[in-house]
This record gives C-alpha cells, structure tokens and sequence, in this order.
C-alpha cells in the first residue's frame, strides 16, 4: 500500500493521503484530478471494482467532499479518493464511461445533495423523491424535522423519555426521588419542604 | 429507452381510467341477506400481495407452512382487481404512497385495510423522516391497526380475527367513508404526492 501511494504521489498532487489498515487506505486530490486517477487506479494499478461513491456536507468548510472507494480484486485492496468540491457550485465530473454503475451513485448525489454531474445518464430524473420542490433533503441546512412535522400531519401525544432516566424512575423509584430533590438543592440552594 | 417513452406518450392515459366518482354502497336493507354476505366477506379475505415497509417479511412466513394462512380462510392474490384486503406493512414512502393509493382505487369493493406496525400509526420511528408519511389514515381507510415494531405474524393472526369480527358485525365500511369523504382523502393525498400524474379517479 506504501508503495502505491508512493506511485500516486509522483503522478498526482496528492494533498493527503493516511493509510488506515494494510489493505484500506485514502487519499485526498483536487478535484480537476479524479477522473484521471480514477482511470489510472483502474487500468494500471488493478482497481477494478468500483464499491461505492459518497457525498458528506461540511457546511461550514463550504464545501462537499465526495470519496470514492475502489476495490482491487487480486490484492484485496481498498482505496478511497476523496475529493472537495465548492457547496455553492456543486458540480463534478462524471465517471459513468469508466464504471457503468456510478451512474446510480451519481443520480442519487444529485438528487440527495444537488450534486451535479454534467453528461452522466439520467442524472436529471428522480430516482427516489418524485416531485421534490425543496431543497435537496441530505443538505445539512435541511430541517428535516420541520418539514416532517409541517408536511406529514404528525399525531399528538407522541412523548420522547431520556430512557438513563425514565428507567431510573421506574426501577429505583425512592433513589431517583433523592437523587432529584439533591439537584434541585444544588441548583436552587434551597429545598422547598 | 426513448422509443418506448414515446410510445408512452401517445397513449392517451385518460381513456384506460374511469372517471365516475366513487359512491358508498349502502349495506342490503333485509337482516338475513345483510348477515348472509358479512359472513362470506368475513370468510373469503384475499389479500394483495404487496409489501410496502419491512412488514412485508412477516407476510412470507405468514402464507407458508409455519403460519399456514390459508387455514383461517386467507390467500394472497397476485393483483388488485381479485384482492379484498390490502396490509399496509409497515412505513409508507410518498413514492409508494402513490403506487398504493393506485392499487387501493383498483381494488374492488368490499375492500379492508389493515394497517401493519406503529410506522401506519404515527410514524413510528421515522416520525421526522423527509419522505415517510406519519398517519395512514390520513390518506387510506384504515379499518384495523396492528401495532408493534415489527409485530410478529401471530398478531397479524390476531388482527385478522378482529377484522372478521368487525365484518361480522359490519362495522368495516373503510371503502364507503373513503367514498364520503373523498374530497379531504384527495386533498391529503395531493399534499404530499407534488407530481400528481395521476387521473383524478382511477380505478
């Protein structure tokens, strides 16, 4: 794996790479350079399945990061190249004509996080939310919560217990009582009987 | 690909859909006839075979041997045209809501509805979900729940002897309330399903 990075670090700017385990490790490209090291990993280096492609939103960096994660099937080797583009300008290249299954990866990129890949097959259609008028639902300035609760006519009654808590009250009842009334002194400063 | 969706295109969709409103049957007027055909509605339940949520895992080991459904009366049919009783197992997508609301208008009275699992009920643990419905019966007649998470096929069982019991008494009328109040059903179901591509009427 050493030796690979080695490899890769020569040919590709390589701004960051950690090796997690013998046969796992990552590493982090400009973005321009993905598709090319794509090819490479899969025509010279022998990664030939493509497991998975993601997206994770940091909001606050600004941006997204994609990582793709490649599997070489006679090493029994992964890679992970991980990539970050502009959240304002999300759009990436498309590797459908390396792997025909990233189309899939990519239809639901653009759909989850409005992540555009110009030229990809039906990356336009909905896959999952048809109709969807709102932001894409992934995001992480999406409330899903409010949009349940304006959309979905939620029913009353429903009640959330702390379950540490709510178990303390219904096994150790008198200890929980203590337990409470000791707070509150340490909170108030005073009891109230 | 394209050649099909052209194809597609120039069906005109409107002609394969009936477009009469459905109306409530009011139950036979004479007491004999009346328990005469809750008797054979409660005794001849045909379900259609579609699984929404993970409940539809309970369903296999249901008409299989372990469970033998059929003893009680019971099958499962391939299509919405022969099925009597529609279970809603488990949480509902909108994107499936739209398929089932389909199957459930194809359905031909007398028709059920169990709703399988607390997901029909309030949303269950994707309560706050982005594409999860919270109330089934906002949108279908829901003549029986059962609750659990997932429940396991003997309350299935249990849920369809109270819904024999409910036909046996005629207190399962899901198909004439969703008749009478179907302006507000419609107006539920267009909230949330934002591509209505669907005729109005449809079955």
């Amino acid at each position: 794996m050493k030796e690979l990075l080695e490899r890769l670090e020569d040919r590709f700017t390589v701004t960051e790479s950690d090796v997690e385990r013998d046969n796992l490790a990552f590493i982090t490209l400009p973005s321009k350079e993905v598709v090319q090291a794509a090819t490479h990993l899969r025509d010279i280096e022998g990664f030939g399945h493509l497991v998975m492609i993601s997206a994770v939103d940091y909001i606050e960096r600004g941006i997204f990061q994609l990582t793709y994660i490649l599997h070489n099937y006679d090493k029994h080797s992964d890679i992970g190249v991980r990539t970050e583009i502009d959240r304002r300008n999300p759009v990436m290249d498309s590797i459908h004509h390396l792997w025909a299954a990233a189309r899939v990866y990519q239809q639901e990129l653009r759909e989850m996080f409005g992540i555009d890949f110009p030229g990809s097959p039906r990356v336009d259609e909905p896959m999952i939310l048809e109709g969807w008028d709102n932001i894409p639902p992934m995001r992480k300035d999406f409330d899903t919560k409010k949009y349940a609760e304006e959309t979905y006519f939620p029913r009353e009654g429903r009640v959330t217990y702390d379950p540490a808590r709510a178990m303390e009250e219904k096994n150790y009842p008198l200890e929980a009582r203590v337990k409470k009334r000791i707070q509150k002194l340490l909170r108030e400063g005073k009891d109230e009987d | 690909m394209t050649e099909e969706r052209n194809m597609n295109e120039e069906f005109e969709m409107d002609e394969l859909f009936c477009t009469e409103r459905p109306k409530p049957v009011p139950p036979p007027t004479r007491k004999i006839i009346r328990d005469f055909y809750n008797w054979a509605q409660a005794n001849s339940l045909f379900i259609l075979a579609y699984g929404t949520g993970c409940g539809g895992i309970e369903l296999r080991p249901l008409f299989t041997a372990r469970y033998d459904i059929s003893r009680f009366k019971i099958l499962p049919r391939p299509t919405p045209r022969q099925a009597g009783l529609f279970i809603i197992s488990g949480y509902l997508a909108v994107k499936s809501l739209k398929r089932v609301i389909r199957s459930y208008e194809q359905m031909q009275n007398p028709k059920f509805v169990i709703a399988l699992g607390s997901c029909t009920v309030n949303g269950g643990m994707y309560w706050d979900s982005y594409n999860t419905i919270n109330r089934l019966d906002y949108y279908l007649p829901v003549d029986v729940y059962v609750t659990g998470c997932m429940p396991r096929p003997e309350s299935l069982i249990a849920g369809f002897d109270k819904l024999k019991e409910l036909i046996m008494a005629g207190k399962a009328e899901g198909a004439n309330r969703y008749a009478e109040k179907f302006d507000w059903y419609k107006a539920n179901q267009k909230k949330i399903i934002k591509d209505w591509d669907m005729p109005e009427y449809n079955w």
